[in-house]
């Protein structure tokens, strides 16, 4: 349940964000015109999703203004990572012009200003956010067709983005995901399928439980059991550890022989 | 049509797409290199047909080219010479012109070799003054062809000002950023809407001609101080204009759409601050323009880069054929257009 249904009847707490100085300057000029006649504070602004979810970590908002075309890290991804929050605020998106991501927003019925940004309309917006439904996770996913540039993992109360191209593979543990980079490892809740089908051309899969980048892949070996023959297993770039590669998925071993 | 684009001269800013018919530019190095490959490939023809066996054709060859390349030298150089007050004439004069020229040209030549080496077989001058008309004319046909055949690129180019160039994006981030000032600095408000007035003038013309590429810096200045509204200190520009020759022509749009896509895919993408250099210097005839910016290969994923790049190969190939260059080097991290044109002026 989203808190902000609690907080009927105060201030709506609005956080700008956008990488453009100007543009963040222009809203928050706008939201003191809305505060003229609305209950509204402007809590924070920021430049990138980075700096928002290093911002929501000691401060608490109702709305997110979320420009959609930032450097690093678009509107639509931040917002799929705010959903990782305790309590994700509800998210408006901004945009000077975006014709795939429009198309995809209307459809699903999801709330965006155009810049210029009409004080009517961000009025408009604002009053209603209370009475919307928050952004599902599987919506936000539909407005883009780009995979996400990293993956966000919650940390004690915390949400840690862990960069996409970072990631030697992904690892299906009972309830969890294993993520491991080359300097740790972090859980995640999600699915190794759902992961697989937006990764897909990142990652391969070599056995039921587990998908590699195909960038770090460094070797297949067989390691000899006795006189069996051994299993077949990969050595990553920047990994000690040997992954196994299942009879099933052996098929991949060849792929990469080809190329 | 060239009386006729002048007699509708009212009609003319609402149908650009009129088209003007020109002479070629004779002090164009490709123009000569094509009227040297036409005259000698006939002459290889006129070999052909008249050898008796395979091994003659080098020796009628030679016959033939003989009194040719006279005329032909004789010819490039007086074209070269007349380039300019042909180019004051309209299109159907400038033919008659030529045609004339090339037969006045071809009857010294004649006169002379007849009293060099004698012997002047009757009827030989009106033969060679009939090839001389039909070869000429086969080369202006040729080149009004090309011409015709280039000469879309123009008028798309400005189509594609309007749609593609203006990219929606700057458009409307910049009318938000001008917003943005209108309240607490007023003043630079105004300097950016007559930055923006200034752009899309320039951008909404009627692009044909050539512009003396000081006035392609200036716009081009303009249109970054609009970005620097929006982008802080994201964006550094060095302009690097010393010796810049500020009377060499250009055509217009060239400069500004270049860095317009360097700040779209080199600046944008990214949050760390990036340096664009433009370097603009003459070196013997011609001139120099080197652009570079920041790249990195997964830094962004838009299109149109190329769109914007075939429109000013196509336009620079139509003012300055052979003579101009364009060549894009990617490094690891830096993209670089390299572009050489012919250093012209404007005629006084």
């Amino acid at each position: 349940m989203n808190m902000t249904a609690n907080r009927q009847g105060q201030a709506l707490r609005v956080v700008v964000v956008d990488d453009e100085a100007p543009a963040r300057s222009r809203l928050r000029d706008l939201l003191e015109d809305c505060a003229a006649s609305m209950a509204l504070e402007v809590v924070g602004d920021a430049p990138n999703g980075r700096a928002l979810l290093d911002l929501l970590e000691h401060t608490e908002a109702d709305v997110v203004l979320l420009d959609i075309r930032m450097p690093e890290m678009d509107g639509i991804e931040v917002a799929q990572h705010l959903q990782k929050l305790p309590d994700p605020p509800n998210v408006i998106f901004t945009t000077a012009y975006d014709s795939y991501a429009l198309q995809a927003f209307e459809l699903h019925a999801v709330d965006y200003l155009l810049k210029p940004i009409r004080l009517r309309r961000l009025f408009d917006a604002l009053s209603r956010v209370r009475t919307i439904t928050p952004l599902s996770l599987d919506v936000l996913q539909k407005l883009t067709p780009e995979p996400r540039r990293h993956i966000s993992v919650q940390e004690r109360g915390r949400v840690i983005l862990v960069p996409v191209d970072k990631i030697l593979y992904l690892r299906a543990e009972l309830k969890y995901v294993t993520i491991r980079t080359a300097e740790r490892e972090y859980l995640l809740e999600e699915s190794l399928t759902r992961l697989e089908t937006e990764f897909g051309a990142r990652f391969v899969r070599i056995h039921r439980s587990c998908l590699v980048a195909r960038d770090y892949v460094e070797s297949f070996e067989r390691q000899a059991e006795g006189d069996a023959e051994g299993q077949w297993v990969v050595k990553l770039r920047d990994l000690d550890e040997r992954l196994s590669v299942s009879r099933r998925q052996q098929h991949v071993i060849k792929e990469f022989g080809r190329t | 049509m060239p009386r006729a684009d002048e007699d509708l001269g009212a009609v003319k800013s609402i149908n650009q797409n009129v088209h003007r018919d020109a002479l070629p530019d004779f002090r164009n190095l490709g123009v000569i290199l094509r009227i040297v490959l036409v005259v000698l490939g006939l002459s290889l023809f006129v070999a052909l047909a008249e050898a008796g066996s395979w091994s003659e054709i080098s020796a009628r060859f030679l016959q033939v080219a003989a009194p040719v390349q006279p005329v032909l030298v004789l010819s490039i150089l007086v074209l070269y010479a007349a380039s300019t007050a042909l180019r004051r004439l309209t299109y159907r004069v400038g033919v008659l012109v030529v045609v004339l020229t090339e037969i006045i040209l071809v009857t010294i030549v004649h006169r002379a070799g007849a009293e060099l080496f004698g012997g002047n077989p009757a009827g030989q001058l009106e033969r060679y003054w009939v090839f001389t008309a039909a070869v000429t004319a086969l080369l202006l046909y040729y080149f009004y062809l090309r011409n015709r055949a280039l000469s879309p690129a123009l008028s798309e180019a400005r189509l594609q000002a309007l749609q593609a160039r203006i990219r929606p994006h700057f458009l409307f981030n910049s009318i938000n950023a001008v917003l943005s000032l209108v309240r607490q600095e007023p003043k630079r408000a105004e300097n950016a809407l007559e930055d923006m007035a200034d752009l899309f003038r320039v951008l909404m013309a009627d692009n044909r001609d050539l512009t003396p590429i000081a006035n392609e810096v200036e716009l081009t200045r303009q249109y970054l101080a609009i970005e620097q509204l929006r982008l802080g200190e994201r964006l550094t520009v060095e302009w690097h204009t010393e010796n810049m020759p500020e009377d060499a022509l250009i055509p217009p749009l060239v400069l500004q759409p270049l860095v317009e896509n360097a700040v779209y895919h080199g600046i944008e993408p990214h949050s760390q601050a990036g340096v664009i250099s433009v370097n603009v210097y003459k070196v013997r005839d011609e001139v120099h323009l080197v652009l570079r910016n920041p790249y990195r290969s997964d830094g962004d994923h838009h299109a149109g880069n190329k769109m914007a790049l075939g429109n000013i190969k196509e336009r620079l190939a139509l003012h300055f054929d052979a003579e101009a260059r364009l060549r894009t080097t990617v490094s690891e991290n830096a993209y670089q257009v390299h572009i050489v044109i012919p250093y012209r002026r404007q005629p006084r």
